[in-house]
């Protein structure tokens, strides 16, 4: 089963609607707590990164009984040197969105730590696409 | 689904409901229903927040409490008093007073709640430092537990798993009777409830076996006979020969006011009040988007306890009344001395036991089958009108869509839905009446000038 949600580039104050959205329908799917609990934390991580960096952006969920598979796609200015970027700490984020809370380098390290499998390409000046997969037998 | 055994201390009067969607509309976990032109409140969804009983217009939804007169089953009968009760007296009204007439109407022992409030803020203070997950969730609100269970399973582990003040009170004023050499049989502890969740837990409990109070009283029965009892002694001037109770400190005095908790707990720590508020939050704190906050105090009535369901006064005038009191009061020790001499005895006596989920949200137990009851909700929604009217009986299209895949609705329980069909002749004029019957009740159209608003209308 697929879904899909838009992500808003720039506001804020949307930012964990997308992620809200997804926790709801996996609640109603009566996936295990600590399941969600773990992807949503990733995907909230994901959908700040998208707000933050990119111009516009969606998730689409794809849900199997096996395993949910993400992806967050963006266009945005893209990620020139991902394994910097996966460093704790590493951030390109400006003063203004560090000052709202954001940016504080530690979405990525954070996304993989509550992944089972993170993949990321990115493209610079086009966007960057990342995936997450939750695996459900456990 | 085996939820049967939950008890719910709000109920609807059948006679007096007459259906009009107040109560649907606001009910937090979308819990109320109207069939048969009466709301119904599904027992597994309801968390006892007693929203519904404020939105009524014509009071049909009431609570179930202790009839007063089995207080009289013991020959030891304690009231156990919140701070709340008092605060809602005018300021002349001493503290002394209240508690003389409690004794009068019939009570052998009157203890206030908060007296263990100090011992609870300590323990909370210990537990939610060796926290391995934070924030630490308050277990003070039996309408927040329940509703972590029902609808934020994933941060029941982070519930503090410590007494609220009525619960270690009731355990420590009996294990000092008991000592006093009064055999438990006798101890008949009541509590004077400020709000309809607390009924339900002390029916019901989350996490322990059985309570530890035997009764529930509703604090607008006993607010009205002291009430009386006050005004009657006033106007015959007669002098109370007053009651001194164990003076409280002023954070136990506000303990159950907003941030009576979260103001006194280490670290940052954040209070919440209104229901509707802490759904908001406890959102945004499943998605882990808070940072570090170390502690919560989550409360389901706007400010806290004084604005109670049952509370008759006022309660922005009840919460100054008691922020004056605890000035006045400025000193005295937060634990008082008493009850230094059980401190090994309480903190062997203050877990709630396990907070088991209770989901409410699951489509269905099995992922499978939930996933293809969410793929028919879905399609579901394709065709209804997204005008959340609620003529359907259920609170907006989503939660009809949900019903009809639970089996409880159909889908020409839509009246948009219901011109269509006709307009295509699926539908006759008749049918659709009778499937408006069976939601909002036989004659319910038929033109009645008696009804609320109407012509002859019986006085407002």
């Amino acid at each position: 089963m697929k879904f899909k949600y838009e992500i808003e580039g720039g506001n804020f104050s949307k930012a964990g609607n997308a992620s809200s959205a997804v926790k709801k329908m996996l609640k109603q799917l009566n996936v295990p707590p600590p399941i969600i609990k773990r992807l949503v934390v990733a995907l909230y991580e994901g959908e700040v990164n998208v707000v933050a960096h990119a111009w516009n952006g969606c998730i689409q969920v794809d849900i199997e009984p096996h395993r949910i598979f993400v992806i967050i796609e963006d266009e945005g200015p893209g990620i020139p040197d991902i394994d910097q970027a996966m460093q704790e700490g590493y951030s390109t984020a400006s003063q203004a969105v560090r000052e709202m809370g954001f940016g504080a380098g530690m979405g990525l390290p954070n996304m993989k730590k509550n992944a089972d499998e993170l993949n990321i390409t990115s493209e610079v000046g086009k966007g960057t696409k990342v995936e997450i997969t939750t695996l459900l037998n456990e | 689904m085996a939820e049967d055994s939950f008890y719910h201390a709000l109920k609807v009067d059948e006679k007096t409901c007459y259906g009009c969607t107040h109560c649907m509309n606001v009910c937090p976990t979308g819990a109320i229903r109207i069939r048969n032109g009466i709301a119904s409140i599904r027992p597994d969804w309801c968390v006892d927040c007693g929203e519904c009983m404020r939105a009524c217009p014509v009071d049909a939804i009431f609570v179930e409490h202790d009839d007063f007169d089995r207080i009289f089953n013991y020959k030891c009968r304690v009231a156990l008093v919140p701070a709340v009760l008092i605060g809602q007296f005018p300021a002349k009204v001493t503290e002394a007073e209240i508690f003389s007439v409690m004794r009068e109407l019939g009570f052998t022992h009157v203890f206030q709640t908060e007296h263990t409030a100090g011992i609870i803020r300590k323990a909370m203070v210990e537990t939610a430092r060796e926290a391995e997950e934070k924030p630490s969730i308050s277990s003070f609100c039996p309408a927040i537990v329940r509703l972590v269970q029902i609808k934020f399973p994933s941060l029941l582990d982070q519930v503090l798993n410590i007494k609220p003040p009525i619960d270690a009170s009731a355990v420590y004023f009996r294990k000092r009777l008991e000592d006093e050499g009064i055999p438990s049989e006798d101890i008949g502890i009541f509590y004077v409830t400020p709000c309809a969740a607390k009924i339900a837990a002390v029916k019901s409990p989350v996490g322990e076996e059985q309570s530890p109070l035997d009764g529930v009283i509703d604090m607008r029965f006993i607010y009205n006979k002291i009430y009386r009892l006050i005004k009657s002694r006033h106007n015959s001037s007669s002098v109370s020969p007053g009651e001194m109770l164990p003076l409280l400190s002023p954070g136990s005095i506000k303990y159950s006011l907003t941030e009576g908790e979260a103001s006194r707990m280490e670290g940052r720590c954040l209070a919440i009040d209104g229901i509707h508020n802490v759904i908001e939050f406890l959102e945004k704190l499943e998605n882990d988007e808070l940072g570090n906050v170390d502690f919560l105090e989550l409360r389901a009535c706007d400010q806290s306890c004084a604005g109670g369901v049952l509370v008759g006064g006022n309660r922005f005038l009840t919460t100054e009344r008691l922020n004056k009191r605890a000035k006045r009061f400025e000193g005295v020790a937060d634990i008082p001395g008493d009850i230094k001499a059980y401190t090994h005895f309480m903190n062997h006596n203050m877990d709630i036991g396990i907070l088991e989920p209770r989901s409410m949200m699951a489509l269905d137990e099995d992922m499978g089958e939930a996933m293809r009851k969410m793929q028919q909700v879905r399609h579901l929604m394709c065709f209804l009108p997204g005008i959340d009217c609620g003529a359907c009986g259920a609170p907006n299209c989503q939660s009809l869509a949900e019903d009809i895949v639970r089996r409880e609705s159909q889908l020409s329980a839509c009246v948009f839905i219901q011109r269509m069909m006709e307009k295509h002749s699926k539908l006759s004029g008749e049918h659709a009446l009778k499937i408006i019957e069976k939601v909002w009740g036989k004659n319910r159209l038929d033109k009645n000038c008696n009804k609320k608003g109407a012509e002859d209308e019986a006085g407002g």
